[in-house]
């Protein structure tokens, strides 16, 4: 399997990303924005940061940048695509995912580590969150809070594209469990084909038991199967 | 000619920042403030002559770049 990881002018988390993959044996290359052509990847990744210091709304401006046209294509073919974070914003900036990522609701930046309910593990990201559906992940954001309108609500849980939700550590969805004030907890989504995941946690940052766990190994191996 | 456009959340989304804002307000004593919604304020130069052309342009620009459609609203404010 190969990936890219795009670079843009204030992501913070691309270095990070790539370690995750070359562990697991994904080969990666890393692609400045500015950069037109995408190198042949069965995986995109858009790492999370600050973008372009978040000016205007974070990721907006990521989400004009020259390689993007390349990735929607790629997207558009069936390639995957993962946005992590700042990732997710972009991706939501670009229309490749529906909703959009207000700014927390207690208008603080969040930095721990959450628990989450694997809602869709049918996804070629989360097939391995079948062995374990309740898992933790660390978030940093101050921009997480996700919301939609009631019918694209309604058709995300019908059509299951809602891949994570925030929960306890028992696994219950409830309005305690919610970091950010996010509508239905949601955590990250998928695009009607689910080759697009858009998350505001990190996996990338629980690889290793040295840095606290590694619940977010699971999603490189379920990538990495598919090779 | 100059010409402006102020985007902002749109009425039933929620503005934390306005929000703070507007109770900050009322700490301070102004009683009779009741709500106030926080936006952003954009002046664009553009090398047009005529007014609805460049009133066009801006629309776009607002549409496509400044305001996310899906929870904020653009006023273009022709001088």
């Amino acid at each position: 399997m190969k990936s890219s990881v795009i670079v843009f002018p204030g992501s913070n988390c691309d270095r990070d990303i790539a370690v995750a993959l070359e562990k697991f044996q994904i080969k990666n290359k890393m692609v400045w924005h500015n950069e037109v052509n995408l190198p042949k990847s069965d995986l995109v990744v858009l790492p999370g940061g600050f973008s372009y210091g978040d000016y205007l709304r974070a990721g907006c401006i990521a989400s004009k940048s020259k390689i993007i046209g390349d990735v929607i294509d790629h997207a558009k073919k069936g390639g995957l695509v993962l946005g992590i974070c700042n990732g997710f914003q972009i991706l939501i900036e670009t229309g490749m995912l529906p909703g959009v990522l207000l700014r927390n609701k207690k208008l603080r930046f969040i930095s721990k580590n959450i628990f989450l309910r694997v809602k869709n593990i049918k996804n070629k990201f989360c097939l391995n969150y079948k062995k374990k559906n309740v898992i933790k992940l660390p978030v940093a954001h101050n921009e997480g809070n996700y919301f939609a309108k009631q019918k694209l609500l309604e058709e995300l849980e019908d059509k299951n594209l809602i891949a994570f939700k925030y929960c306890n550590e028992q696994g219950e969805v409830n309005k305690e469990s919610n970091p950010n004030g996010s509508s239905n907890n949601i955590a990250g989504i998928l695009n009607n084909e689910m080759n697009v995941l858009g998350m505001m946690p990190h996996p990338e940052r629980l690889i290793d038991p040295f840095l606290s766990g590694e619940d977010g190994s699971l999603m490189f191996e379920s990538l990495v199967k598919l090779s | 000619m100059k010409i402006s456009t102020t985007v902002t959340l749109k009425k039933d989304v929620l503005d934390p920042q306005g929000k703070v804002v507007n109770q900050t307000l009322k700490n301070m004593g102004y009683k009779n403030v009741i709500n106030v919604r926080q936006g952003k304020y954009f002046e664009i130069e553009l090398d047009i002559k005529n007014k609805d052309e460049a009133k066009k342009v801006v629309d776009q620009i607002s549409k496509k770049l400044l305001a996310n459609a899906v929870v904020e609203d653009y006023k273009i404010n022709l001088e």
